[in-house]
């Protein structure tokens, strides 16, 4: 069984046609970097796979069910934090919790509480439990939210451009925490990033998508360099760097 | 003060502006915190336009102002989620249709009916047992609607997760756009349509003010509402000034306190 698995699957957005004809089997236990240029469908990929798009042919399978039917515990969603609105009144804990309970806390319990506390522990976050929102730097917020992934204890963590917004130590730490928790674990992660980079060191697969798939398989073979060039339309010289340093070790 | 308390006309509005500004503390958290202070001046509009066409068919406001503002709601919410405009847009342009339609009924009426102006404006002897009815009726609505707190206080913060959780998101913007137009209708004899949108913002702006959690949030604007619709009400009946613009001007001074003390607590 195969964790994601979209078979030629299309999705318009209005009148323009954000994916044609993508097929693609996400084995469960991968990291799978998705990139590609702006306006590529990774997003909308994502949207789709959690059933928030309506799908215009083809079909989409999470874990072998459709979207709609998947057990809501099973999946976790991290959006990009840029669109968050960060003058809501929450504390950090309230925000870990809502992940929990899959509903906005009125006062959060006992058990929630250790849920969230113990979820961000995870991040190096335990200290911000309570913290308002309004306080955070991006960095720390994108902690917060990823320790609201994690509390529910998923099968399938989806992130939206997670490294934007955040500065380069910041980002470096959530690939640390992904990294780890995915050898702790024997979660799926699909990640959306600009970052090609990061791709080639932490993702065990990278998905390279331009509406239609370029390519996908391991992240070096998938973002080699002629690869690289027909997402982007041009010579990828800036890429092949991406392409060529080591692994790092995990 | 007892003697206040024994007029009739004065413990119906009472009655009604607590019950009213309750019920609107409560709405207008999720109101401020979604970026729609600007939907309860247009379904305000959409009420004015509702009586015209009731004092037109000279039929008591109420039945024929309620559907009206509802349907404008539920249109406001359609054509938002259909065009893609931002919500600003759609208000504005149901809010110039609504009060234009207004303005053209009320012109085919021989005589203006002094019921428009309180209407309009608010007024504490105009509130009658029928006006308390509906009153707690939709204090009543408000408070079923509480179990769905926590869904659409996660939908106000992140939409996007609330809806990849499965919440039936869509269904409750629907559901509250219909409860803020009755509630917006119910509300306009005490306080009158031309200031019942700020009955919604400033209670929840200056609780936001104040308090670090969403749950505050709404405990602390459900209780400035009425604690501003009961001085508001009894001292516009002192100083015979209009009751609504007395509780808006009251509830501007608590916004101001509020602002202070935030201020002073960042500095």
């Amino acid at each position: 069984m195969y964790a994601v698995e979209t078979t030629a699957l299309s999705v318009d957005l209005g009148i323009h046609r954000a994916l044609e004809n993508v097929d693609l089997q996400v084995e469960a236990g991968s990291f799978v970097v998705i990139t590609g240029p702006n306006g590529a469908g990774k997003s909308t990929l994502l949207r789709a796979i959690l059933g928030l798009v309506p799908v215009s042919g083809g079909d989409v399978r999470v874990f072998d069910k459709p979207p709609a039917q998947v057990a809501r515990e099973s999946v976790a969603y991290v959006p990009q934090i840029k669109t968050l609105d960060r003058s809501f009144p929450a504390l950090s804990c309230e925000l870990v919790a809502s992940g929990f309970c899959h509903r906005w806390p009125w006062r959060v319990s006992r058990r929630a509480h250790g849920a969230a506390v113990e979820a961000l522990e995870l991040v190096g976050g335990a200290h911000l439990a309570h913290r308002p929102l309004s306080e955070l730097s991006g960095g720390e917020l994108q902690r917060v939210y990823l320790a609201r992934a994690l509390v529910r204890d998923p099968a399938l963590i989806l992130l939206d451009e997670p490294a934007t917004g955040i500065d380069m130590a910041g980002e470096s730490d959530m690939y640390r925490i992904l990294d780890d928790y995915h050898h702790r674990s024997d979660v799926t992660i699909l990640m959306v990033t600009h970052d090609a980079l990061a791709a080639h060191h932490h993702a065990s697969h990278a998905l390279l998508l331009n509406r239609r798939v370029i390519s996908y398989g391991p992240a070096r073979e998938a973002l080699a360099p002629e690869y690289l060039g027909q997402a982007f339309g041009h010579g990828a010289h800036t890429h092949r760097g991406c392409a060529c340093g080591e692994e790092h070790d995990v | 003060m007892s003697e206040l308390l024994g007029l009739a006309f004065m413990q119906r509005a009472l009655i009604a502006g607590v019950l009213m500004a309750l019920t609107a503390g409560y709405y207008g958290v999720f109101v401020v915190q979604r970026g729609l202070s600007f939907l309860g001046s247009g379904l305000a509009h959409a009420a004015f336009g509702g009586v015209a066409l009731a004092l037109l068919l000279n039929q008591e406001p109420l039945w024929v102002a309620v559907p009206f503002t509802v349907l404008v709601a539920l249109l406001i919410t359609w054509v938002r989620e259909r065009s893609g405009l931002g919500a600003d847009t759609v208000i504005g342009i149901f809010f110039a249709l609504a009060m234009a339609l207004g303005i053209v009924f009320l012109s085919r009426i021989p005589t203006y009916a002094t019921d428009a102006f309180s209407i309009l404006f608010g007024s504490i002897l105009t509130v009658s047992w029928a006006d308390v009815i509906a009153a707690a009726v939709v204090t009543g609505m408000a408070s079923l609607t509480l179990p769905l707190w926590g869904n659409w206080a996660y939908a106000t913060f992140d939409r996007e997760s609330a809806l990849a959780d499965k919440l039936p998101v869509r269904r409750d913007d629907y559901l509250l756009s219909v409860l803020l137009a009755v509630t917006v209708v119910a509300a306009a004899k005490v306080v009158g349509i031309v200031l019942i949108s700020a009955f919604l913002v400033i209670p929840a702006a200056a609780a936001r003010l104040v308090t670090r959690r969403f749950s505050a949030m709404t405990l602390a604007a459900v209780g400035f509402g009425a604690v501003a619709a009961l001085l508001g009400l009894t001292g516009s009946y002192f100083l015979d000034l209009p009751s609504g613009a007395t509780i808006i001007l009251l509830q501007c001074l608590g916004f101001a306190g509020c602002l202070s003390i935030a201020w002073l607590k960042n500095h």
